[in-house]
C-alpha cells in the first residue's frame, strides 16, 4: 500500500515546507497582521482623515527609526510571551505572567540594592534573582494545580494581585530602595544594570540576546527532549499521558516554574536595563497597577502560535508597532487613538488561529477548483486545517503604555503616551517604572 | 420503475492523498432498510457525510424523489427530511432529553419556548415507536442505549423520513441491539427509509432488505439480503475469504502472572462499589476473558489493575510483585501492557505523529533517549520496523499525524506498541471495538500469538462472539462481582447470557463467606 516511502527529512523541498503546520501558522499570522493593519488604518482615518496616511505610515515604519528601542521594548514582552506560550504547550493557561513579572522585578531590585557584590557579577546575580522570583510565583499556582487541581487561571490571576500588592508594600517599607518623596525606587547602582549595547539614545542592552537565546533553548526543550515530548503530550491529551505513565503532577509544576522563570526574567530585564543618562536608572513606582507587559505576553504568545521561535518574531513585531505608534502621535493623533490602533492590530493578530481555519477553507476551495481542471498544479498546503489550538481571543489586553518610560525625554514623542499621573515634576507616567531624570 | 427516495449517483469525494469515494452509486428505496457495509476506511462514513451535507462531493449528484438536490450543510439535509444518528452522539450532556430533542428546532412563541407542545409531540413519538424515554432525565445520567433513543427521537421530531444510522450497535448491549432492530423494522413499516452503516454481518442478515458493499472507496455491488449469505458478504467486503472462528491450539497455562485478591474499587457515580471483592488469576499462556454487560464494573476493574484508578481494598500482584499501589510507569516496567478501552482518549495522542505514538510507552528507555534528549534515528528505525511488521497503513509513514489515520490502523498502532513492548501480561479491553472483520481477525491472531509466546492475556470484551472464540477461560462479571467461571468449550451463548444478566451464578458470594 501507500506506505512510508514519501518522506525525506533532509531534502530541501519547497512543497514540503509549504505544507507543514508551522508554515501555515506563519502565513495565518501574516494574514492576521495584515487585516489588523487594514482595520487600524480605518480607525485612524475615522479619527482624522487628513493625517491618516502620513500618521499611518509613521505607525508602520516608525519602529525602523528607533530600532534600538524596538528591541529594548521587545525584550520583556518576549519573556512574558514565552511564559504564556510555553505553559500553553502543556495546556496550561498562564495568565499570571504579570505577577511573575512583578516578582521578578522585585527580586532583581532587592539584590541590586541590598547585596554588595563585585561589579562584574552584580547584574548577573540580579537577573538570576529575578528569575527565581518569577519561578516562585509560577511554582505556587503549579503546586495548586498539580496537587489540588485548582484551576491555574484563577490562582494565577489572584497571584497577579497578590504579587503586585506585596511588591508595592515591600518596596514602600524599605528605606534603601524607596524614595518616598518621589514615590518611586531609588536609582540602582550601575553595577546592577545590564550592560548596554551602546546604541545612542536607546536603552537596548544585552538582555535581548539572552532572551532570544532562551527562546531558542525552550524551542529545543520542546522539540528535542523527552521533557518536551511529555509536556506537549500532556497538552494534547492529558488522559493518554497518564496512561503512558507520565508524571503529570511533576510536569505541571516544572512547566509552571519554567514559565514563571521566563516572566520573572522579563521583569528583571525591564528593571535592570541601563539608563541613557549617567547616574540614573530605571525605577519602579509602587502605584498599585498590574504590569501590562504580562498581559501583552498573551498577545505575543498567541500571535507566535505559542512556539518559542514564533514568539521572538511576534514580540519584535508588537514592539515595533508600539514604537511606531508613539511616533505617530506627532501627527496630531491623541495618544489614546494610537493605543486603540495598536490594540486593533494586536487584537486581530490574536485571531491568527481563526485565520488559519479561513485559510484552510480557501485552499480547499482552490483545490476543488483545481480538481475540475486536470492540468492545474496541485501541490502544497494540505494540512493547513489541522491546527486546532485556540486561545481565548477576548483575553488579549490592549497594549498599555510602556512600563518603562524614559521621562527625561518627556518632550519627545517617544515618551509615554497614556494618561498622565498628576506629578509635581510633570512626568507623564502611568505605569510603574520610569527612568530617572 | 422503482420508487427510489434517494439516489446518490457517481459520487466521488477526494481527500488529500486518498480517494475516499470513487464513483459510488447508491439507491435507497422508499420503506427499505438498506445496509452499507465495508471495512474501516472503505468510505462508508464519507459517503453518508456527503449525503448529510458535512462534505461536498467533487463529482456526482444526489437526487431525492428523482429531483436533483444540492445539500450544502446539515440544515439542507434536514430540510429534505434526512436525519442521521452519528456513531458518537451529538448531545448536550447537561441538558435534559427534551431539551436535546428540540435543540435547533425549538418551538417558540414571541421568543418564548413552547416546551409543553414539544413535550406532547415527543411523548407521542415515543409511544408510537416504542422508544421509551423520560423527557426530564439529564443526558449524562442515562445509559448509552437511552442516549441513542434520544438521537433517534431527534430525527423523528424533525419529521425526517430518511434515517441514517452510523454504526448504531457499536455501543449497545446484545439486548439493546435486539430492541434497536425492532425499532428499525417498525420505521420501515411506517414507510421511513433507513440507511444503516455497519460491519456486523449478523445484524445485516437480521434486519436489512438490501446491502451495498464498499471496498477501498469503490462500490463492489448491491445485493438482496434474501439471496446472499454471510460468507458472500464478507468476501465482498474484505476482498477475500474471512475465517470467522479463531484458529488456536489448546492453551498451556504456566505460572501465575497476574493475581488479583479481594479487589474492591469504589464507584465514581454511586455509593456502591463498582468492583466488589473480586479475586482471580491469569496464568502465562492463557487468555482469560472478562465477559459481562457494559457497566458491570469491567472498566473499573481494569482501571485498578492498570493503575488508572485507585483500588480501595485488596491486592494486585504482577509477576510476584505487589503493584496495588504502584504507579502506572512501575506497572509498565514490571511487565504490563495495556490496550485501552478508548483508543483515542487513552491510547493515542492524536496530534502526535505515528512514530511519536509508537514510542509512547518506551520513549524514556535508554534506547530512545540520551540524557533527556530524544534520539531521533532509533525512534524512526523502531517505528519503521513496527509499521512493517504490523502493517500499519498511513499516508506519510512514521510522520503521519495519527488523527488522520483510520480507526483500524490507529488500533493496529496501539497493538503493535503494546505487544512489541517487553511484557508478561497483556490487558486488552475491547480491542476490536468498532473494527471491521478483517481487522478483527488480524487482532485476534495477534492476541493468540502473544499467548502462544507465553504471555498472560486478560481480555475484556462485550462481544459474545469474541468471548466465545478467543478466550481459554471466561469470567463473567455482574454488578461488580465475578459470578461465574466458564469453559468456552463447555458452554454456549445462551448460558453465558444467563450469567451476564445475573440470573445464574456458580461462584458463591465471597462477601457472605467473609462476614
Amino acid at each position: 500500500m501507500h506506505n512510508n516511502t514519501t518522506y525525506s527529512p533532509k531534502a530541501f523541498d519547497i512543497k514540503k515546507i509549504t505544507s507543514t503546520k508551522s508554515f501555515s501558522a506563519f502565513t495565518a499570522a501574516l494574514l492576521a497582521i495584515f487585516l489588523g493593519i487594514v482595520f487600524g488604518f480605518i480607525v485612524m482615518f475615522a479619527a482624522s482623515p487628513a493625517n491618516a496616511a502620513s500618521g499611518f505610515l509613521m505607525l508602520l515604519s516608525g519602529g525602523f527609526r528607533r530600532l534600538g528601542d524596538v528591541f529594548y521594548f521587545a525584550t520583556p514582552i518576549l519573556m512574558t510571551g514565552l511564559a504564556v506560550g510555553f505553559a500553553f504547550k502543556m495546556g496550561l493557561f498562564n495568565i499570571g505572567a504579570s505577577g511573575q513579572y512583578t516578582m521578578g522585578m522585585y527580586f532583581a531590585l532587592y539584590v541590586g540594592f541590598m547585596w554588595d557584590m563585585p561589579d562584574s557579577i552584580h547584574w548577573v546575580a540580579c537577573v538570576i534573582a529575578g528569575m527565581i522570583g518569577g519561578m516562585l510565583w509560577g511554582f505556587i499556582p503549579g503546586i495548586f494545580k498539580a496537587l489540588l487541581n485548582v484551576n491555574e487561571v484563577i490562582t494565577s490571576i489572584m497571584f497577579n494581585y497578590i504579587g503586585m500588592y506585596l511588591v508595592d508594600m515591600l518596596i514602600q517599607g524599605n528605606g534603601t530602595m524607596y524614595v518616598a518623596t518621589k514615590t518611586r525606587t531609588a536609582y540602582l547602582p550601575a553595577s546592577a544594570q545590564i550592560p548596554s549595547l551602546g546604541i545612542k539614545n536607546s536603552n537596548v542592552n544585552v538582555s535581548i540576546y539572552i532572551a532570544i537565546v532562551l527562546a531558542i533553548i525552550l524551542q529545543i526543550v520542546l522539540r528535542k527532549t523527552i521533557f518536551g515530548y511529555e509536556l506537549q503530550a500532556t497538552g494534547y491529551n492529558r488522559h493518554a499521558s497518564t496512561y503512558a505513565g507520565m508524571n503529570g503532577k511533576k510536569n505541571i509544576i516544572v512547566t509552571m516554574m519554567i514559565a514563571g522563570a521566563a516572566a520573572g526574567l522579563g521583569g528583571a530585564f525591564a528593571i535592570l536595563a541601563p539608563s541613557t543618562i549617567a547616574g540614573s536608572s530605571m525605577t519602579y513606582e509602587p502605584i498599585n497597577i498590574i504590569a501590562a507587559n504580562g498581559f501583552n505576553g498573551i498577545a505575543v504568545a498567541l500571535l507566535g502560535n505559542s512556539s518559542p521561535i514564533g514568539i521572538i518574531f511576534s514580540a519584535i513585531f508588537i514592539s515595533h508597532i508600539q514604537r511606531g505608534g508613539t511616533l505617530a502621535s506627532l501627527y496630531g493623533y491623541k495618544p489614546e487613538i494610537i493605543d486603540i490602533v495598536i490594540a486593533v492590530i494586536i487584537y486581530f493578530s490574536a485571531f491568527s488561529m481563526l485565520m488559519n481555519a479561513a485559510l484552510a477553507r480557501f485552499i480547499k476551495k482552490r483545490r476543488k477548483h483545481e480538481s475540475d481542471n486536470p492540468d492545474a498544479n496541485r501541490e502544497s498546503t494540505s494540512d493547513a486545517e489541522v491546527n486546532t489550538v485556540s486561545g481565548p481571543d477576548s483575553e488579549v489586553s490592549t497594549p498599555d503604555s510602556d512600563v518603562i518610560t524614559p521621562d527625561s525625554e518627556a518632550t519627545t514623542p517617544d515618551s509615554d503616551v497614556s494618561t498622565p499621573v498628576s506629578d509635581a515634576s510633570g512626568d507623564s507616567v502611568q505605569n510603574d517604572t520610569k527612568e530617572g531624570e | 420503475m422503482e420508487d427510489y427516495i434517494i439516489e446518490m449517483l457517481n459520487i466521488t469525494k477526494e481527500f488529500p492523498g486518498i480517494v475516499a469515494n470513487d464513483n459510488i452509486t447508491l439507491r435507497l428505496k422508499r420503506g427499505e432498510i438498506h445496509a452499507l457495509l465495508g471495512e474501516n476506511g472503505a468510505g462508508k462514513s464519507t459517503l453518508m457525510s456527503v449525503l448529510f451535507g458535512l462534505y461536498q462531493a467533487e463529482k456526482g449528484e444526489i437526487r431525492k424523489n428523482g429531483q436533483t438536490v444540492n445539500i450544502k450543510n446539515p440544515n439542507d439535509a434536514n430540510a429534505l427530511g434526512i436525519g442521521m444518528v452519528h456513531q458518537h452522539f451529538k448531545l448536550v450532556e447537561n441538558f435534559t432529553v427534551l431539551e436535546n430533542i428540540i435543540l435547533g428546532v425549538e418551538p417558540c412563541k414571541f421568543g418564548f419556548l413552547q416546551k409543553k407542545k414539544a413535550r406532547e409531540k415527543v411523548m407521542e413519538l415515543s409511544e408510537q415507536y416504542g422508544l421509551k424515554v423520560n423527557p426530564d432525565d439529564v443526558i449524562e445520567k442515562i445509559t448509552v442505549g437511552m442516549q441513542q433513543r434520544v438521537e433517534i427521537l431527534k430525527m423523528l421530531f424533525r419529521d425526517n423520513e430518511i434515517l441514517i444510522f452510523d454504526e448504531p450497535t457499536a455501543v449497545l448491549t446484545p439486548q439493546e441491539i435486539d430492541e434497536l432492530m425492532d425499532i428499525m423494522r417498525g420505521f420501515a413499516k411506517e414507510g421511513k427509509s433507513i440507511l444503516f452503516i455497519t460491519h456486523k454481518l449478523n445484524e445485516i442478515m437480521a434486519v436489512a432488505d438490501r446491502c451495498t458493499v464498499l471496498w477501498k472507496g469503490k462500490c463492489i455491488g448491491t445485493v438482496n439480503i434474501k439471496d446472499t449469505t454471510k460468507e458472500e458478504l464478507s468476501r465482498m467486503m474484505v476482498g477475500r475469504d474471512v475465517n470467522f472462528s479463531v484458529d488456536k491450539e489448546e492453551a498451556k497455562p504456566g505460572d501465575v502472572v497476574l493475581s488479583v485478591r479481594n479487589l474492591t474499587v469504589p464507584s465514581r457515580t454511586h455509593k456502591k462499589n463498582a468492583v466488589n471483592n473480586v479475586s482471580f488469576d491469569v496464568r502465562a499462556g492463557e487468555i482469560v476473558c472478562i465477559a459481562g454487560i457494559d457497566g458491570n464494573g469491567q472498566t473499573e476493574l481494569v482501571s485498578a489493575i492498570t493503575g488508572l484508578e485507585k483500588a480501595s481494598g485488596g491486592t494486585i500482584t504482577l509477576c510476584g510483585k505487589d503493584i496495588t499501589k504502584a504507579n502506572i510507569r512501575t506497572r509498565s516496567k514490571t511487565g504490563m501492557s495495556h490496550i485501552p478501552e478508548d483508543r483515542q482518549k487513552h491510547g493515542l495522542i492524536l496530534d502526535y505523529t505515528l512514530e511519536q505514538n509508537l514510542v509512547l510507552q518506551r520513549y524514556w528507555e535508554p534506547e530512545f533517549q540520551n540524557h533527556g534528549f530524544i534520539k531521533r534515528e532509533p525512534i524512526r528505525a523502531y517505528a519503521d520496523k513496527l509499521i512493517g511488521q504490523y502493517d500499519v497503513r498511513s499516508g506519510q509513514g512514521p510522520e503521519t499525524i495519527v488523527r488522520s489515520m483510520s480507526g483500524g490502523n490507529q488500533q493496529k498502532a496501539i497493538i503493535a506498541r503494546e505487544i512489541d513492548k517487553k511484557h508478561e501480561l497483556l490487558v486488552a479491553v475491547q480491542p476490536t471495538r468498532g473494527l471491521d472483520v478483517g481487522a478483527i481477525e488480524y487482532i485476534h491472531k495477534q492476541i493468540v500469538a502473544d499467548r502462544d509466546a507465553g504471555k498472560g492475556i486478560l481480555l475484556v470484551s462485550l462481544e459474545l462472539d469474541e468471548v466465545m472464540n478467543v478466550s481459554d477461560r471466561i469470567l463473567v462479571m455482574y454488578e461488580g462481582e465475578i459470578v461465574g467461571e466458564l469453559d468456552p468449550d463447555k458452554t454456549d451463548v445462551q448460558e453465558l447470557g444467563l450469567y451476564m444478566s445475573g440470573a445464574k451464578r456458580n461462584l458463591a458470594k465471597e462477601n457472605e463467606h467473609a462476614q
